[in-house]
């Protein structure tokens, strides 16, 4: 099935308490080596058909201005993927 | 005097909001999400809650439903809109209020009686306080952090355009202590805390005076209230 996969973070100088608290378990199992952990949103946008140019550019416009919030999130991709 | 309340799915404070419009003397008129018919009110409230759930973003489904994309259009004409809470954070995803609202600090819900500092008393909604008189209402929720980029908090403070800061104590880390902000023409309103809570004595926060007594949210609907009726 034909689909556009947008990738979202949090803004890099937000606190991201998910990725923390996992952060935090990683080191209690004792892997000393991770610094941090972020945790971000896949979305996947399922199309019926072949994905155009123009789906892209409108994913891309979906991703800006609804998908994500620029005060608190960056979009880091928007792909196709077949 | 008709005020519009949205009720989206997941709001919680619909008809709190709606006692509220009627203790301050107005006629409330309920409104439903999928509806792009305003029913010619002469306000609207968004009311707190879990509009959609909380989904993908705070308010962000909700921003993007029939009633909300009438009341942006009609917003813009000077239709005072005041977004309490879960209606504060569909304000600001649907843009017409900026920066943007995060989870708390401290990570918790928060709920308590919170005083507050009215900044602007020449909005829609503020009208009938005092400038930087101290009220006392309730705030409930877990993302209350208000954020902005640097240059939106500059222009929120030059051009006045803080209505509320928290006092005493800032509870959920919100940028120089915002707890509620208005557009540039002042029709719409935002905040966290809930006027609504506090609009009838026996129920409302506790006062000095006596236990349940504090109606400062009242205000809030006597000042939109007046404000139509003068227009």
């Amino acid at each position: 099935m034909p689909k556009i996969i947008v990738e979202i973070m949090p803004k890099q100088d937000l606190l991201d308490p998910q990725g923390k608290a996992v952060a935090n378990s990683l080191r209690r199992e004792g892997k000393k080596e991770i610094t941090a952990v972020r945790i971000g949103k896949r979305i996947e946008l399922h199309f019926d058909r072949e994905i155009t140019d123009q789906d892209l550019t409108m994913a891309k416009d979906q991703a800006a201005n609804f998908l994500s919030n620029d005060v608190i999130e960056d979009v880091v991709a928007v792909t196709k993927e077949d | 005097m008709k005020i519009g309340v949205i009720t989206y799915p997941g709001t919680l404070d619909d008809r709190d909001a709606q006692r509220a419009i009627r203790l301050a003397g107005g006629t409330p008129v309920p409104l439903w999400h999928d509806d792009d018919d305003l029913k010619k009110v002469d306000a609207v409230v968004l009311p707190g809650g879990f509009s959609y759930g909380d989904y993908l973003r705070c308010g962000a489904i909700a921003a993007k439903a029939p009633a909300t994309k009438e009341v942006i259009r009609l917003a813009a004409k000077g239709l005072p809109v005041l977004g309490i809470c879960n209606g504060f954070q569909v304000l600001v995803e649907s843009h017409l209020l900026p920066g943007g609202l995060i989870r708390n600090e401290k990570q918790h819900f928060i709920c308590r009686d919170q005083k507050l500092r009215v900044e602007n008393n020449e909005t829609a909604w503020t009208s009938l306080f005092e400038k930087d008189q101290e009220i006392l209402i309730p705030l409930k929720n877990g993302e209350g952090g208000y954020i902005a980029t640097d240059d939106t908090l500059k222009m929120l403070e030059q051009e006045n355009r803080i209505a509320f800061r928290y006092v005493e104590t800032n509870p959920n880390g919100s940028m120089n202590d915002i707890a509620g902000i208005t557009n540039e023409r002042g029709n719409v309103v935002g905040l966290m805390p809930h006027p609504e809570h506090a609009v009838e004595a026996g129920f409302g926060p506790d006062t000095p005076t006596a236990m349940r007594s504090g109606i400062d949210g009242l205000l809030f609907f006597e000042s939109v209230l007046k404000m139509v009726v003068n227009s």
